[in-house]
């Protein structure tokens, strides 16, 4: 039980992550957390809107059921084995972020100074949360998948063109966190 | 019954991304810095296990639990679509820390301003579905 305490190393993690991959095959199912973004856009009526999200969402009421579980999940970690600790980040990130104005960098698990309540009354705060979830759920569908369709279950398949997604997801990483960041923090 | 099943492995994923600090948003910036190994640990050995799983289901003719037949649809052909949608995907993830799945976990846990990144989620799958036609795919 102290084990399940401590943060897990990566090497307990990936395998951990490609047996829910696993898993979700043998049950008949496939990985893919951001699909669900497109299912909720349904039930919430975007079929009105566009033929995009014409489609019987009942289908893919499994996967609803799976993120549920991922957020119990979240719930269950955090409450009950010390999920929310600060991780154990390279100490040069820890000065650099720091510097940027990140204050709460190597003590929290996030960032305060983006995921605080302070940050419900902060415009700026707001709109670099609302816009950098716009970014990742255009993308994803864009792309047609995302972390766990292209990088885990599509490389995981040999499948080129998730190759071709994730080289996208660093690119596009890098250019924000090396070109983009210095000009907004 | 079929649900408490979903349910649980989505338990088993929750815990996991968050243990991992997969769903920290210092491990994606620490990650796009190359200033350590984990994040390129988890997301390598998740492939390499992933990628044994898929060989062994496909060699021995695996079949689900519920013993029907396991089939593998091969993504379609095309670059623009996946490197374009795969940059803009790598830009929010970089700046709001989380992707799909890390979202809902932080929900879970209780950092209650994911919710506005959820939202945003939302809106960006919406604007794709509107613009789709109009875009190079």
């Amino acid at each position: 039980m102290d084990l399940l305490k401590q943060p897990f190393p990566w090497y307990l993690s990936g395998p951990l992550i490609s047996i829910t991959l696993l898993l979700l095959i043998l049950v008949g199912k496939r990985f893919g957390m951001s699909s669900n973004l497109r299912t909720m856009c349904t039930v919430l009526g975007a079929d009105k809107t566009c033929d995009f999200f014409c489609f019987d969402w009942r289908a893919q009421r499994w996967n609803l059921v799976v993120t549920l579980g991922v957020l119990i999940g979240g719930f269950i970690a955090v409450t009950y084995l010390s999920g929310g600790n600060a991780p154990a980040i390279n100490i040069d990130v820890v000065k650099e972020l720091n510097t940027l104005g990140f204050k709460s960098a190597g003590t929290s698990y996030l960032p305060l100074e983006l995921f605080g309540e302070e940050v419900f009354s902060s415009v700026k705060g707001i709109l670099i949360l609302l816009i950098g979830g716009v970014l990742v759920g255009f993308g994803a569908r864009y792309a047609g998948g995302c972390t766990s369709g292209h990088a885990i279950a599509g490389l995981s398949n040999l499948q080129l063109p998730s190759l071709i997604a994730v080289i996208g997801f660093f690119i596009g990483g890098l250019i924000m966190v090396h070109l983009i960041f210095p000009l907004i923090f | 019954m079929k649900n408490s099943v979903y349910l649980l492995i989505g338990i088993f994923f929750g815990i996991v991304l968050l243990k991992s600090e997969a769903a920290s948003w210092f491990r994606i910036y620490e990650m796009f810095h190359f200033k350590a190994f984990h994040m390129y640990g988890i997301i390598g050995s998740a492939l390499v296990l992933g990628i044994v799983f898929i060989q062994l289901i496909k060699r021995y003719n695996i079949k689900t639990f519920g013993g029907a037949q396991i089939s593998f649809v091969d993504k379609k052909k095309s670059i623009p679509r996946y490197l374009i949608g795969g940059i803009i995907f790598g830009l929010g993830w970089a700046l709001a820390g989380a992707c799909p799945g890390p979202m809902f976990v932080l929900l879970g846990a209780g950092f209650f301003p994911i919710i506005i990144v959820i939202i945003g989620a939302m809106l960006g799958t919406w604007c794709y579905g509107l613009l789709k036609n109009k875009l190079p795919h």
